[in-house]
């Protein structure tokens, strides 16, 4: 350590940390604050209305909804696929790591446009689902797809250097005293890693609550039906309801700092 | 699958790569098969009379150009937080670092939203900022300020663990020898940290091309002026124009593949650097 807080700063130190923080307060403090004074600025009546109108409630309970379904299946197929390709070497591993990666490099726009020329009504699978009478563009069903695809890699991302890291002893070891495969995953994978699950798990979480572009493509934006909560706000912003959008915003914002707070708590305890 | 029999000591290999192949296949290849299929069945004369279009053209300047100076910023401002979080002890430090990731953390929408409230001539920047003939909303600015906003955290997080490792040794080694401070930096710091520095560029340059969410709001969305190229796609799906959605989500997935392969070489670059200055 070179630099301790028992030393006095020097000028450019000075500087350097009060730059920091100018430019942390004007692009990260204040954009946050916003939110909150706009949503209550007509007083808390107006706030609590807003938030109780039935097409925002709506668009609440369907982005928890998504985020119920997508983030458990993330994890148990990021569970599968560290597994994988930590424990063994077979020939294209390092392609399934690549596709995996895949959706966190296009744009949510393309995200949402490769789903549509898949399913929807002149997609690869549109005749087929047509005839079979299913429709999957702009329902539920939809959204959910796309949010896993833009989520894919999270819960894989946090699980694959840790589990190489942590190499195969424990696991061997639990195997050659005699238990089989599901206790061996029970009782020695999963406590080792639990807290990388739920750190993915909190980044997939943000990610799906919060998803526009991909969501705005395949949902119809069908108010009180397919409406998540970004595209709610989106909606009541251009309906100039700006203090009903910020109240919208509010429950994201919520979630954002909630998902800072438990990001920053586990690297705090179990990295750096 | 060729792998040698017995090689496997833990068991659920057929397991994991049965859910891991059927879960990639259908989530991530085939939608993105169906999307090249639709590209290749529009030919090439086609495809390039829709990706070489004006209105495509003029996307692309407005997309690659604004990212550009957007990623500009974040690299300086990037550095400049990697080193005060890792170098100086202060109060505040931790939340500050936590603070680094909320525009990850906070939905595109919610920014975009904020921004362009921020920046109207009414709002608490452009109240200021208007008077003295900056605009921001609707023009070139608010995309690049949206831009910004969403890749703050690339190169603050590539760099960050870099300079980490890096604490000490090195720099007592070269003050020792006598290098002066900026000396330090530009012949030990500097190129240690280079690998990382560009790798975090680079993931902030492709954030901010696919970037949606946050510049609709603030763009303003002029064809031509202030229509980057996602818009142009939503815009074309709009109007069931999917020939030229195809072909121009055709043009993003490539930067995007591109991207990817350029962040792999820079990260095998990286940890062959790191062999060789523990070596």
């Amino acid at each position: 350590m070179t630099t301790l807080s028992t030393h006095t700063r020097s000028g450019a130190e000075t500087l350097l940390i009060a730059l920091a923080f100018l430019f942390s307060a004007l692009l990260l403090v204040v954009p946050l604050a916003l939110i909150f004074a706009f949503a209550f600025r007509e007083g808390l009546g107006v706030y609590l209305a807003n938030i109780a109108e039935p097409n925002t409630l709506h668009a609440i309970w369907l982005t928890v909804f998504t985020a119920l379904v997508v983030v458990p299946v993330n994890i148990v197929v990021g569970v599968c696929l560290a597994w994988l390709v930590t424990r063994f070497r077979f020939p294209g591993r390092h392609l399934l790591i690549t596709i995996i990666e895949l959706p966190a490099a296009v744009s949510p726009i393309v995200a949402g446009t490769v789903y549509l020329f898949l399913y929807g009504g002149q997609g690869l699978l549109g005749p087929l689902l047509q005839s079979a009478g299913i429709k999957l563009m702009f329902t539920v069903t939809a959204i959910v797809l796309v949010s896993l695809f833009v989520t894919a890699p999270y819960v894989a991302r946090e699980l694959i250097p840790l589990m190489r890291q942590q190499g195969t002893e424990d696991e061997e070891a639990a195997l050659s005293l005699g238990a089989n495969g599901w206790q061996m995953f029970w009782h020695v994978t999963l406590p080792n890693i639990r807290w990388a699950i739920l750190y993915g798990a909190i980044l997939t979480n943000a990610r799906v609550m919060g998803e526009f572009g991909a969501v705005s493509v395949v949902s119809g934006t069908i108010r009180g039906q397919t409406n998540t909560l970004p595209l709610q706000i989106s909606q009541l912003f251009n309906d100039f309801n700006v203090t009903g959008a910020f109240a919208a915003s509010t429950t994201l914002a919520l979630m954002a700092v909630l998902t800072l707070v438990l990001k920053s708590t586990l690297e705090g305890r179990f990295w750096r | 699958m060729a792998h040698k029999p017995g090689k496997h000591l833990l068991p659920g290999f057929g397991l994991t790569l049965g859910v891991s192949l059927l879960y990639l296949s259908l989530i991530i290849v085939l939608p993105l098969l169906a999307m090249l299929l639709k590209v290749g069945g529009m030919g090439w004369a086609e495809f390039w009379r829709i990706a070489s279009s004006n209105r495509a053209l003029a996307a692309y300047r407005i997309t690659f150009g604004s990212a550009f100076i957007a990623t500009i910023f974040n690299g300086l401002f990037g550095l400049l937080l990697a080193w005060v979080l890792t170098r100086y002890r202060f109060p505040a430090r931790r939340l500050l670092d936590a603070l680094v990731d909320l525009p990850f953390a906070l939905p595109t929408a919610v920014a975009g939203l904020v921004l362009v409230t921020l920046f109207s001539n009414t709002g608490w920047y452009g109240q200021f900022l208007e008077p003295n003939g900056v605009k921001v909303n609707y023009t070139q600015a608010g995309i690049v300020m949206a831009m910004i906003f969403t890749s703050i955290p690339f190169v603050v997080r590539a760099v960050q663990p870099v300079l980490e490792e890096l604490e000490g040794d090195l720099e007592e080694a070269a003050h020792t020898l006598g290098a002066t401070g900026p000396q330090t930096f530009l012949r030990v710091i500097w190129p240690t940290i280079l690998p990382a520095f560009i790798s975090g560029c680079v993931l902030s340059f492709a954030r901010s091309l696919g970037e949606f969410g946050a510049v609709v709001f603030i763009a303003g969305n002029l064809p031509g002026i202030t229509e980057v190229v996602s818009l142009l796609i939503f815009i074309r799906l709009d109007e069931y124009n999917y020939e030229g959605a195809a072909a121009l989500a055709f043009v993003l997935l490539l930067a995007a593949f591109i991207t990817l392969i350029l962040t792999n070489l820079l990260q095998a670059w990286q940890a062959r650097y790191a062999e060789r200055s523990r070596g």
